[in-house]
């Protein structure tokens, strides 16, 4: 048999660039023709642009590499208060506003990348809860140390050059590159790496991963966009105050990716702009306590929609009611198969194998005494 | 203050975070799950201390009140939130429960609104021991979590419910077999560290006489560092880890250069701790299986 060596052009890479262009595109042809977008719109579409940079760097780690992180507001934290304190200095140096932010955005990513070096090199050899634990310790320890350093303005937060209204299309343009580089890392053979791992760590490591080494890739590279979203926030909000950073905001982080799906980078997008836009527009209409309303609707959407994907209980009801089985099952019948087309090959499909045996699910679930096995043993009983 | 009154604050602070870190730690013993709500619970706790003492009755009330409540709403947690969720990934129980965390805070804020009540449970003076002045709260505080404690303890080593919350930590599957009802130890277990919750609460509104609906939160995530120091699914760990804790942050916040990094030393250590001891000081180091 032939072993298929090219690999086809991937359409739902292009989906992800297609949906983010179009939205770009449609807020773009806006701002021209109206002669500049309101001041709201545009501090909506930036948020909604560093939102997405968070959830898809996120995912690197959660989605693909399968560790849980509970700190990626930390990594902001160092990329929003390292950038905007060296863009603060260099304002006098470079002259174009367009130069520095770009400055900005490279210094602090790579300070975000370095922490992520510092703390992964610790933490990683630890897994899953344990791991999740350190990574929100780390969060708080940054948030702690930027709190009492007076050349970051202390308590009071560091106070940033504000870039104006165009802010979004630069934000729009690092979505591009981080969307960019994350799907082609997750095409290379580093990304499957970094899968393998995910699938099942020993045997990658069997088949000669180096686990250590692309875990810390996976981190380091999820830290460095986190740490340019950071300096994209601090050129929206000024001061940039630490308390914006806390566990809370890791957690929403968080929220997006799983709601958008793990390891699934469109998901990542749609959730990110949905939850985002959701977020800001009830914050502006509510006001006072009533805001509380705004985190009760979240809370019940976040524990409905866990609870309707993942409960074992549910599985039948997911089943009938799966939108894209709907469609699938729509398009079978619209475009029935002529008789003359031939059937793909009945070889053993080698990648859908299961590589791992979830025991733990197998071992929790309910053994009750089967009603249909002991009418059989008495029947059998009756026989003898 | 002198060494000695930092000390007896230290360790009491270190028993409401040890009470906290039990619910965390025994919840993860047998559910296998980080309940991030229970800090949360705690404040719950707090606010149905501040209604019954608003209705006029004895603070000993208030405090049967807060134990119910909380009991109840452990229980409830478990049965409509993580219950359906038996058997998914570990990932998406954690999310449910940070939904059923925001869900808490954001109905106490809708109720009580977003600004602290203040609450007295009493007042109790300070007493001078050895030249040093005391707060008796602290040595009250102090006391009754050293008998809680040992009261759990016996409880579960020594008497046949507990024997079995034991062996649900230990193999659920082979406890089924045993005869053991998995699912009614787990409601056990929710009831217990919600109880106990309870009762940090009171604690804590003791030594910070103000209810708001952020109360749980900071407590709750040091209780679970404390959890984690410790080893987490032990009980003794649990209790280890949380006075452990409370000392160094009350030892911390005695020095004036430390004072402002008290967080960040707590967190260091528990790195520091998971560096050279990935399991906690007491926690069982589980064999991987290929």
């Amino acid at each position: 048999m032939a072993i298929k060596t090219s690999v086809k052009p991937k359409i739902k890479n292009c989906t992800n660039y297609f949906i983010v262009g179009a939205f770009f595109l449609v807020f773009l042809i806006i701002d021209l023709a109206s002669g500049g977008l309101r001041n709201s719109s545009s501090i909506l579409l930036t948020k909604i642009a560093y939102s997405i940079i968070l959830a898809v760097s996120l995912n690197i780690v959660v989605g693909f590499l399968g560790e849980l992180s509970l700190g990626h507001a930390g990594f902001m934290c160092v990329g929003a208060y390292i950038g905007c304190f060296f863009e603060n200095i260099l304002a006098d140096i470079i002259p174009s506003k367009i130069l520095l932010i770009i400055a900005a955005m490279i210094i602090g990513g790579l300070a975000a990348a370095l922490s992520g070096i510092v703390i992964g090199i610790p933490t990683l050899r630890l897994k899953g809860d344990y791991l999740a634990i350190a990574t929100l310790a780390f969060g708080e320890i940054v948030r702690t140390i930027f709190k009492n350093q007076a050349v970051f303005g202390g308590a009071l937060g560091l106070t940033t050059h504000r870039y104006g209204k165009s802010l979004w299309i630069i934000a729009f343009a690092v979505v591009f590159i981080c969307l960019f580089i994350t799907q082609n890392l997750m095409l290379s053979k580093q990304g499957r790496a970094i899968k393998a791992i995910r699938d099942n760590e020993i045997a990658a490591r069997a088949m000669g991963v180096n686990v250590t080494y692309y875990k810390m890739v996976a981190f380091v590279i999820s830290a460095f966009f986190a740490g340019i979203a950071g300096v994209i926030y601090g050129n929206l909000i000024s001061p940039v105050s630490n308390t914006f950073f806390d566990f809370n905001y890791s957690i929403e982080i968080l929220v997006m990716v799983v709601l958008g799906g793990m390891g699934n980078i469109t998901g990542s997008i749609l959730a990110a702009t949905v939850l985002t836009f959701v977020n800001v527009k009830l914050t502006t209409q509510l006001s006072g306590d009533l805001a509380a309303l705004k985190n009760l609707i979240y809370a019940l959407i976040l524990i409905v929609i866990v609870v309707y994907n993942n409960a074992p209980a549910l599985r039948g009801l997911r089943e009938k009611l799966d939108f894209f089985k709907f469609v699938t099952g729509l398009k079978e019948k619209l475009f029935k198969k002529k008789p003359g087309d031939s059937e793909p090959p009945s070889t053993a499909s080698w990648d859908k194998i299961p590589t791992k045996i979830d025991m733990d699910a197998l071992l929790s679930t309910d053994v009750t005494p089967d009603k249909s096995f002991e009418a059989d043993k008495s029947a059998s009983r009756r026989k003898e | 203050m002198s060494f000695f009154s930092t000390l007896i604050n230290g360790l009491s602070l270190g028993g409401i975070y040890a009470l906290i870190a039990l619910g965390y730690t025994m919840v993860y013993g047998i559910a296998k799950m980080l309940n991030f709500a229970h800090g949360d619970i705690i404040m719950v706790g707090a606010y149905a201390i501040v209604t019954t003492l608003g209705l006029g009755l004895h603070p000993l009330a208030a405090i049967v009140a807060a134990v119910i409540v909380c009991t109840l709403l452990g229980i409830a947690t478990e049965a409509f939130a993580y219950r359906p969720l038996r058997g998914a990934s570990p990932l998406a129980v954690l999310i449910t429960a940070i939904g059923v965390s925001y869900l808490l805070q954001s109905i106490a804020q809708m109720i009580y609104g977003s600004q602290g009540i203040p609450v007295t449970l009493g007042a109790f003076g300070a007493v001078s021991v050895f030249g040093t002045s005391i707060q008796i709260s602290s040595l009250i505080t102090l006391g009754l979590c050293v008998i809680i404690m040992t009261a759990l303890t016996l409880f579960v080593n020594n008497t046949r419910v507990g024997c079995a919350m034991l062996a649900v930590s230990e193999d659920k599957a082979a406890a089924q077999l045993m005869g053991i009802n998995v699912n009614a130890i787990i409601t056990l277990t929710f009831a217990i560290g919600s109880a106990l919750a309870a009762f940090a609460s009171t604690f804590y509104l003791m030594q910070i006489p103000s209810a708001s609906p952020t109360l749980g939160s900071m407590p709750g995530i040091k209780a679970f560092t404390a959890a984690v120091i410790g080893g987490i699914g032990s009980i003794p760990g649990a209790m280890i880890g949380g006075i452990l804790l409370g000392v160094i942050e009350k030892l911390a916040l005695s020095f004036p250069a430390l004072a402002p990094y008290t967080t960040a030393i707590e967190f260091a250590l528990l790195i520091i701790i998971l560096l050279v001891k990935p399991t906690g000081l007491l926690g069982k180091k589980r064999r991987e299986k290929v």
